[in-house]
């Protein structure tokens, strides 16, 4: 296995997640949406599974093996059942400035390259690269987090941060098994959470809009 | 040397000519006539002096102690080469076109002013001189934009460029003023001989963008220009537009590049943002206007731009040692410098030829104008494909090479430089891209479809003078495109003596291609692309009529089957330009529209009306008129005070100086 | 020397007779995919040589540009397509011009077809020119972002030596090139008026925009532009070949064996990106027409981030 090869890779899987986010931030339906996310935790668990591969250790060919089933499919699948059951699967989201939004992002991902290239000089290439374009899929996930209203995309861009964070954690020579399923536990544990609100949510404001809950905190006050 | 200063003499000699005779019928084709013979003498010594060695002159005029030093360097060759060919075109041009002129003797003088003073400015060679020349090119292209005095928008135009004009004057003396030091040397020499430190040299640049840079429209300074180019007469604008602007890059090149030595490199970030916000700016601007003139003048700008891209990518590369690419990039900018000279002047002689032909600059009453005005669409044609950057004319060559110096990529530090030299290629393309759509509104409105006035109905073919003009620059503009090599090789000396690089030779290479740096990299050949075109084209003409068919029948327009024989049915210069407003226009102008439809039953008629706001207008130059005309509003009153408080005025700043003076020790 | 002009020449001759077919090709497999029969796969070059026959009927408004504009356009889209490498690289004339010159080649074809559509001084003719030059104001830029990720890459913009990088062995996959990939096939989809940005089959139609624009055409005129058309479909597909997909491509001088080997290959890619296409086509709705700036404004953003990831990049 020629270092070249193993790198442009490793370094095209990184480059796709971007490209994914970029995609989520242009995205305005929502069915549509989650299917990008899903690809989104596809491209991860490749990226993942090439490390495993790269640095061979077995132990990441399992944290692989979870992304592909609970965050590729898994939740993806539950998402499409909540907006299916909320009604919301045709809905478009009323997406403003996308344009600049997809500009800022790029001025993240900029700052991060600006970041992290000297930060992390002395390190592997292979780690550098992945831990770079992570940090701006970590950044485009806030950032879409930011932008949008709609509380099912808000999660749909949490979980893209989330699998920032592991794409981040993958490069930096695996990390141990126990940090990782207590991620994965924590994740599904905000997933019910946030499921939840979602339908209290919608049952109490007849929209996810979370306009609305500005509005709600507005009246108490 | 001696023969541009015979050139200078000859023109100043036209300046009593035209005054005496103005309204002789001999005025014109003796003022013009002159004009154009000068520059033509001017132009071809100043073409056989770039490759010569600097040839310098001191004259014992001016201030006593020192003088006027003229110089005669590669540089200062070739842009006396732009100044003199747009002179000697624009005196051609105006020798038919004048003959419309209403007050000639409000233009007469002031044309050969103007070009003595252009040309004065470029071989200037100590800040007195330089900037003596400055403020005369300011003045007698201010006598030109307001010769027309009696209508009040150039009135307002006149008085917002003589504002301008006398703050880039100013800010050039403190920046002139920086580089002589405590010891008052004024001659360039002696500048050039003790660069400032770091510092100063900051602000200097500064100073000299904003000097050099609002002469030269550069955005945020621009706003002054689409006032003062189009309310001139034509022949004056495509010389304000197509030289004076050059000759302001001129000034800046000179303080950034050559008084001023190695320049830092956030300066090259400064002016590579700002070249690249005023090229997107600029073209933006110019694709909202539907007064032809107006809309030439923005375009201006945007080509202002363009050229300060390559400024300051050669500033960047020059900045971090990089010499060769420096060269490319400046190389890249002085070619647009002499493209945008030659196909701006063409298209405001064609834009002339309109104004007189229909007596109108609005393109919503024009139209269809290439059947009445046949060669004057077909060079206003030529103008506006080179102007897009189209192969095989000479605007994609100048837009190539900047492309080829983004490209070259060397290993810059700066992370300054790295994010803003590709963005500033993605501004480019932008403003390239957005220039050819504001051209085929320009032309496509103006010269094609039905007429939409009677007067564009029954427009005529210009003079043959104007015509000669305007065939000429066409020319040049196919032949700069087809022949590039030519070109690069004549400026090479003009790059070598500011960076002391070059780019390679280019006249010996086989099929005379384009090669900035090795074949394997990039090359271009215009003349072979060219012929291909033509090939290409006469060949399908001849194998089609000769083989298939060359029957034509003439019917009516078949639209869909719903033809409306009212020209009001057409597209409008504000309706083509409607979906760019959309997209570009929400964000910069704070574009909208809105739409009043009148109850049913009700016979008003719907009105659809367009907002548009310049926010640079807004936040920079009203506040500024604000406080100018309140400023003279309270001065006023000092103009009728008594001859004792006149007396004590000028005692109190008497003393004032005097303590300051004692205050300073 | 007179070999290798033979060979330049074959690949003029090639452009030009298989664009039609291509054309052909891509409204067979969506007729097929839209369960119809379809027409025969020769059917462009009927209706090629049905239009060449029948007698132009020009509008009485129009001027020489409206006669002599579907030839240049014609030119200008067939000197860009010979520029494209198809089934080999380092052609005799390969030189000539860049990747830039053939986006440029491209823009002046669409200039002058903006300005035949306003000619006549009809409606449709407007809308058509206002939206084409809307959508190139974006789509251009784009494009040319794209060469700059490329030239980039290859350390070259002239086509034939980045395509032979990209055969080489060092011409891997990257972060940049897939983003210049994506930008492409959007850029590709705007330039040759493609399903989701406009509609190739539909006539009566308010949202078009490319067959606004030659509305008023008949004849030999209409048959040029039909042409001019599919050539700049070819070429879009040639260049993506070449440059993401370069497998086959003859890269050096090579006898019998190579030559066929870079026409079978170019044959099966075309092949295969025009069922794509149709594929696509089928499955994809039209745009709104002010949905389009957004597209292309992503693809422009892909093309600037491809570029900056390169510049910022090059300390690795």
């Amino acid at each position: 296995m020629s270092g070249g090869l193993s790198l442009s890779v490793a370094n095209t899987l990184a480059g796709l997640m971007v490209l994914a986010s970029f995609l989520m931030i242009y995205q305005d339906r929502l069915s549509a949406l989650i299917n990008v996310l899903a690809a989104h935790a596809f491209v991860l668990a490749l990226a993942v599974a090439w490390q495993a591969h790269v640095q061979d250790a077995p132990e990441l060919y399992v944290t692989a093996a979870i992304t592909l089933g609970f965050k590729a499919m898994a939740l993806p699948m539950a998402l499409r059942r909540i907006i299916v059951r909320l009604g919301l699967h045709r809905e478009i989201e009323a997406v403003t400035g996308v344009g600049l939004t997809v500009l800022a992002g790029i001025g993240l991902v900029a700052l991060s390259l600006d970041v992290m290239l000297p930060v992390t000089a002395h390190a592997d290439p292979l780690t550098r690269e992945d831990v770079t374009l992570a940090l701006s899929v970590v950044l485009l996930g806030l950032l879409m987090m930011v932008t949008r209203r709609n509380a099912v995309s808000q999660v749909a861009a949490f979980l893209s941060l989330e699998n920032g964070i592991d794409l981040a954690a993958a490069a930096a020579q695996g990390m141990p098994m126990v940090v990782e399923i207590s991620v994965a536990f924590s994740l599904l544990v905000a997933f019910l959470v946030i499921g939840i609100f979602l339908f209290r949510i919608r049952e109490r404001f007849d929209s996810v809009d979370v306009r609305a809950l500005d509005a709600f905190r507005g009246e108490r006050r | 040397m001696s023969l541009l200063l015979l050139v200078i003499l000859l023109l100043l000699a036209g300046v009593p000519a035209g005054a005496a005779r103005a309204h002789a019928p001999d005025g014109r084709p003796l003022v013009y006539g002159l004009s154009a013979g000068a520059c033509a003498i001017g132009g071809l010594a100043a073409l056989a002096a770039i490759g010569a060695p600097p040839a310098t002159l001191s004259l014992p005029l001016g201030l006593p102690w020192i003088g006027a030093h003229l110089r005669l360097d590669p540089l200062a060759a070739f842009f006396l080469v732009v100044v003199n060919l747009g002179g000697a075109g624009a005196s051609l041009y105006a020798l038919g076109h004048a003959r419309h002129e209403t007050m000639p003797q409000r233009v007469l003088p002031f044309h050969p002013l103007f070009l003595a003073a252009l040309n004065l400015v470029v071989i200037a060679d100590d800040a007195f001189t330089f900037l003596f020349a400055w403020e005369l090119m300011s003045l007698a292209s201010w006598a030109l934009v307001v010769a027309h005095h009696r209508e009040q928008e150039n009135l307002r135009a006149g008085y917002v460029y003589l504002l301008m004009a006398s703050l880039s004057g100013m800010v050039l003396l403190l920046a002139f003023g920086l580089l002589a030091g405590p010891a008052g040397s004024y001659a360039f020499a002696a500048m050039r001989a003790a660069p400032p430190a770091a510092g100063v040299a900051g602000t200097v640049l500064v100073l000299a963008l904003i000097g050099a840079g609002s002469k030269a429209g550069l955005v945020p300074l621009h706003a002054w220009l689409p006032l003062a180019h189009p309310a001139a007469p034509s022949h004056v604008s495509a010389l304000m537009s197509g030289v004076m602007t050059k000759v302001a890059v001129y000034a800046f090149l000179r303080i950034s590049l050559d008084l001023l030595g190695t320049p830092s490199w956030w300066s090259a970030v400064l002016v590579l943002a700002l070249g690249g916000a005023t090229a997107v700016l600029g073209v933006l601007y110019a694709l909202m206007q539907h007064d032809l003139k107006r809309l030439l003048a923005y375009h201006t700008v945007e080509n202002i731009g363009i050229i300060f891209i390559g400024i300051g990518l050669a500033m960047a590369f020059r900045a971090d040692g990089f010499a060769a690419a420096a060269a490319l990039a400046l190389t890249a900018a002085l070619f647009h410098v002499f493209n945008h000279s030659v196909f701006k002047a063409l298209l405001f002689f064609g834009a002339g030829a309109v104004l007189t032909a229909t007596g109108t600059r609005d393109m919503e009453r024009l139209g269809g104008l290439i059947h009445g005005m046949p060669r004057t669409g077909f060079t206003f044609l030529i103008a506006c494909a080179a102007i897009s950057a189209l192969p095989p004319l000479n605007g994609f060559v100048s837009e190539w090479l900047t492309f080829q110096a983004i490209l070259l990529r060397p290993d810059l530090p700066q992370w300054g430089l790295k994010v803003m030299i590709p963005t500033d290629g993605a501004l480019l393309a932008l403003a390239a891209a957005l220039a050819a759509a504001c051209f085929v509104k320009a032309f496509g409105i103006s010269f094609l479809g039905r007429p939409r006035s009677e007067a564009a109905g029954a427009a005529a073919e210009t003079d043959r003078f104007s015509r000669a003009a305007m065939s000429g620059f066409a020319a040049l503009c196919l032949l700069a495109g087809v022949l590039p090599g030519a070109l690069v090789d004549v400026l090479a000396p003009a790059v070598q003596s500011l960076l002391g690089a070059r780019m390679p030779a280019q006249l010996g290479l086989p099929w005379l291609s384009l090669v900035p740096v090795a074949a394997a990299r990039s090359s271009y050949n215009g003349l072979l692309i060219f012929l291909f075109l033509a090939a290409a084209t006469s060949l399908s003409i001849l194998a089609i009529h000769r083989f298939a068919s060359r029957a034509v029948r003439r019917a009516p327009a078949w639209d869909c089957g719903f033809p409306d024989a009212r020209p009001a049915t057409q597209y409008t210069a504000d309706s083509f330009a409607q979906p760019i407003r959309r997209v570009f226009g929400a964000l910069i102008f704070n574009a909208h529209e809105t739409l009043s439809l009148p109850p049913p039953g009700d016979t008003a008629p719907a009105r659809l009306t367009k907002h548009l706001a310049d926010p640079i207008w807004d936040a920079l130059y009203a506040p500024v008129q604000t406080v100018v005309a309140w400023a003279a509003e309270t001065l006023n009153v000092l103009q009728f005070l008594t001859i004792r408080r006149y007396l004590a005025a000028v005692f109190i700043a008497l003393v004032a100086l005097l303590l300051a003076l004692a205050l300073w020790q | 020397m007179t070999a290798a002009l033979l060979v330049q020449g074959a690949d003029m001759a090639l452009v030009v007779l298989a664009a039609p077919l291509l054309t052909g090709w891509v409204r067979r497999v969506k007729a097929r995919l839209q369960r119809r029969r379809g027409p025969p796969l020769l059917q462009p070059y009927r209706d090629l040589r049905r239009l060449l026959g029948k007698e132009a009927v020009i509008a009485d408004g129009a001027s020489w540009l409206f006669r002599t504009a579907p030839y240049l356009v014609f030119a200008f889209t067939w000197v860009a397509a010979a520029l494209v490498p198809t089934f080999a690289t380092g052609l005799y004339f390969s030189w000539t011009g860049d990747l830039i010159a053939i986006t440029a080649l491209l823009g002046a074809a669409r200039f002058l077809l903006a300005l035949a559509g306003m000619d006549i001084g009809t409606s449709f003719g407007g809308i058509g020119a206002s939206r084409e030059v809307m959508i190139a104001s974006l789509a251009e830029p784009a494009m040319l972002m794209i060469v700059v990720t490329l030239a980039l890459i290859a350390g070259s913009t002239q086509l034939s030596t980045v395509a032979a990088f990209m055969a080489s062995p060092a011409g891997g996959p990257g972060v940049s090139l897939i983003l210049a990939l994506a930008a492409f096939l959007i850029v590709a989809l705007a330039e040759n008026a493609r399903i989701p940005v406009d509609n190739p089959a539909t006539h009566l139609e308010l949202t078009m925009v490319h067959e606004a624009m030659v509305l008023e055409y008949s004849g030999r005129h209409l048959a040029m532009i039909e042409l001019a058309a599919s050539l700049k479909l070819l070429l879009s597909l040639s260049a993506i070949a070449c440059i993401f997909f370069p497998f086959g491509l003859l890269t050096a001088a090579g006898g019998a064996g190579g030559y066929a080997v870079g026409l079978g290959s170019y044959a099966v890619k075309l092949a295969a990106a025009g069922a794509l296409l149709g594929v696509f086509e089928t499955a994809t709705a039209k745009m709104r027409v002010f949905r389009v700036p957004g597209l292309l404004g992503v693809a422009l953003m892909l093309g600037l981030l491809g570029t900056l990831l390169l510049y910022a990049g090059r300390g690795l």
